[in-house]
């Protein structure tokens, strides 16, 4: 097991008043240094709230406006129909199925390469792999899956030829639940690997001969010691890997045109051509979005501080 | 057998179809790419491709656009990193907040609320014209590419000794421009680099946004094809597929070169 370094500088312990030993250097600044720091991060925060924070509360006003710009909680109200509510909940499930079926995975996969006494060269390895694959979505990844598992993709041609199976009478179909869900594990199984391999890597090795000394097995060093120590990683990972194939839609829209309705698709439907017929409906379906990846997204940052507690 | 033996085991399985997993698309889709001609195999399809104007053009646009974002994304992140390690402290969680929501955020809802506030009509008409719609559609890129690109240059900026060299260059009398020009920049040029092939691995091929604002990028004419043609999409996958591996290729050349630069 590699023991990771920190190689963060330690922060002087108090930020406190900057020691001034050459105050002439300083006159040559004119303006304060404050003053600079100030003008140096302005352009962040201005663009950060003209093209993040300003577009994305504009739309949540629109949501509680009705065509003639006053308050309504009636667009709020018309979210709750049956085909609206089926989009979010077929989101959800394949998010929620992606998640964790990717969290599970990229951990075994990050354990294999990190502990699993694996030769050191397959580690560098799955870390580029994943950094490909994780960026790896999109259009692409949609196209590549209906030549892999389409009607005449390689493996369901080689299952017929081959073995005489048949893949699509079992029901099987790409543009389903289960096949957007096998396809967005592409890019959040290594996604999972980037994410949890440096929590692995921080596991220190003390802990494990600390409780093997104490006499516990392999089982009790993971169920008291190491799970714990990772569960606010592996569950905020999972958050995100929530948050990332909930707000996806290329590859959604590639494979499924518009037949399988995600909210996503819902939405940018609603964007190019008003298809629920209230524009102030769609900032509504628009916020019902923020408020779920918000709602998981929110727990990852909170379990991330906490996790980093255990890092130091 | 001992536990360690059979974990070893467990190991390898887990690695293989892990593999497996990954390998076998990759290798459907370049069979399939090849089957444009129907009997024999050929590279029929990328010839189509990659002939089409449609293509040059629409790569060409993506490309520039990833380059501007580029652009924009270091002239708004270097110096916000610079002086929230120098100065600004405090201000460092809100920084992080912002740079994470992109990740929170559907880049939809972000373009939506683009189109709800710069539409032709609004105070600032950004979508008016093909120019300034080109601009927003890079400002919505660098929104995305914000969490890697501030990442990046962040843990740059944690790795070399910002206040000496700062104090160092008021000693020489240098200004503060010329500090964040000719010292900053040039120690952290590898996160910046790392940074960019990121935001133009991501970019690229980038849909939605693009789609929704309009404009001849490489997405739209991905799902173009991909709505039309039968085997092309499969050889702009793999094109896609090795654009993605450079990129990555890329970042680590430029990582490893500093490594041996200071060994």
């Amino acid at each position: 097991m590699t023991v990771t370094v920190d190689t963060t500088p330690p922060l002087p312990a108090e930020p406190g008043p900057i020691p001034e030993p050459f105050p002439a250097a300083r006159k040559g600044f004119g303006i304060g240094e404050k003053a600079w720091a100030w003008i140096g991060v302005a352009p962040f925060f201005i663009f950060a709230l003209m093209f993040l924070l300003i577009p994305t509360v504009y739309l949540v006003i629109g949501a509680f406006q009705d065509a003639d710009g006053n308050f309504t909680l009636q667009n709020l109200g018309d979210l709750f129909t049956p085909n609206i509510l089926a989009a979010y909940w077929i989101s959800i499930k394949v998010s929620v199925a992606s998640a964790l079926l990717g969290a599970l995975i990229g951990f075994f996969l990050a354990y294999a390469v990190v502990m699993g006494g694996l030769p050191a060269w397959l580690r560098p390895t799955l870390m580029t792999f994943s950094g490909v694959a994780s960026n790896f979505a999109g259009l692409p990844l949609a196209f590549a899956f209906l030549a892999t598992l389409g009607r005449t993709g390689l493996v369901t041609v080689l299952l017929r030829e081959v073995f005489g199976f048949n893949l699509y009478s079992t029901g099987f179909n790409l543009l389903s639940f289960w096949g957007l869900t096998l396809t967005y594990l592409y890019f959040q199984i290594p996604l999972m690997v980037l994410i949890v391999t440096p929590a692995l890597d921080g596991l220190k090795k003390e802990w494990r001969e600390a409780s093997e000394i104490l006499g516990a097995s392999t089982r009790q060093y993971w169920r008291m010691v190491a799970l714990p120590i990772l569960f606010p990683s592996v569950l905020g990972a999972t958050l995100l890997l929530f948050a990332n194939s909930f707000g996806a839609i290329a590859t959604a829209y590639a494979l499924t045109g518009s037949s399988l309705n995600i909210v996503t698709i819902l939405l940018y439907a609603q964007i190019r051509g008003d298809v629920l017929h209230n524009q102030n409906l769609g900032y509504a379906l628009a916020l019902g979005m923020i408020l779920i990846t918000g709602l998981s997204n929110g727990t990852y940052i909170w379990l991330r501080a906490r996790a980093e507690r255990w890092m130091r | 057998m001992n536990p360690a033996q059979q974990s070893k085991i467990g190991a390898w399985i887990a690695f293989i179809l892990g593999a497996l997993y990954f390998i076998v698309p990759l290798i459907g889709t370049f069979e399939f790419s090849l089957r444009l001609k129907r009997d024999e195999y050929s590279f029929e399809a990328y010839r189509v491709v990659l002939t089409d104007p449609n293509f040059l053009s629409s790569f060409g646009y993506s490309t520039l656009m990833a380059l501007i974002t580029i652009v924009i994304g270091v002239v708004l992140v270097v110096p916000t990193a610079y002086w929230i390690q120098l100065r600004l402290p405090k201000l460092r969680p809100l920084v992080e907040f912002i740079t994470l929501l992109p990740l929170v955020m559907p880049a939809i809802i972000i373009v939506f609320g683009y189109l709800r506030l710069y539409n032709s009509s609004s105070w600032i008409p950004l979508t008016a014209n093909a120019r300034s719609t080109d601009l927003l559609l890079a400002f919505s890129y660098v929104t995305l590419a914000l969490p890697y690109m501030y990442r990046a240059v962040e843990t740059g900026m944690r790795a070399i000794d910002v206040r000496t060299l700062t104090e160092a260059g008021e000693i020489l009398g240098a200004g503060m421009p010329t500090i964040l020009m000719k010292v900053i920049f040039p120690n952290v040029r590898v996160a910046i680099l790392s940074g960019a092939f990121l935001t133009f691995a991501i970019v690229i091929g980038e849909f939605t946004m693009a789609s929704l604002l309009n404009r001849p990028a490489f997405g739209p004419y991905l799902q173009l094809i991909g709505a039309n043609r039968a085997y092309e999409p499969s050889a702009l996958a793999i094109i896609a597929f090795l654009v993605t591996w450079a990129c990555m290729g890329l970042i680590n050349v430029v990582g490893s070169a500093k490594q041996t630069k200071r060994a």
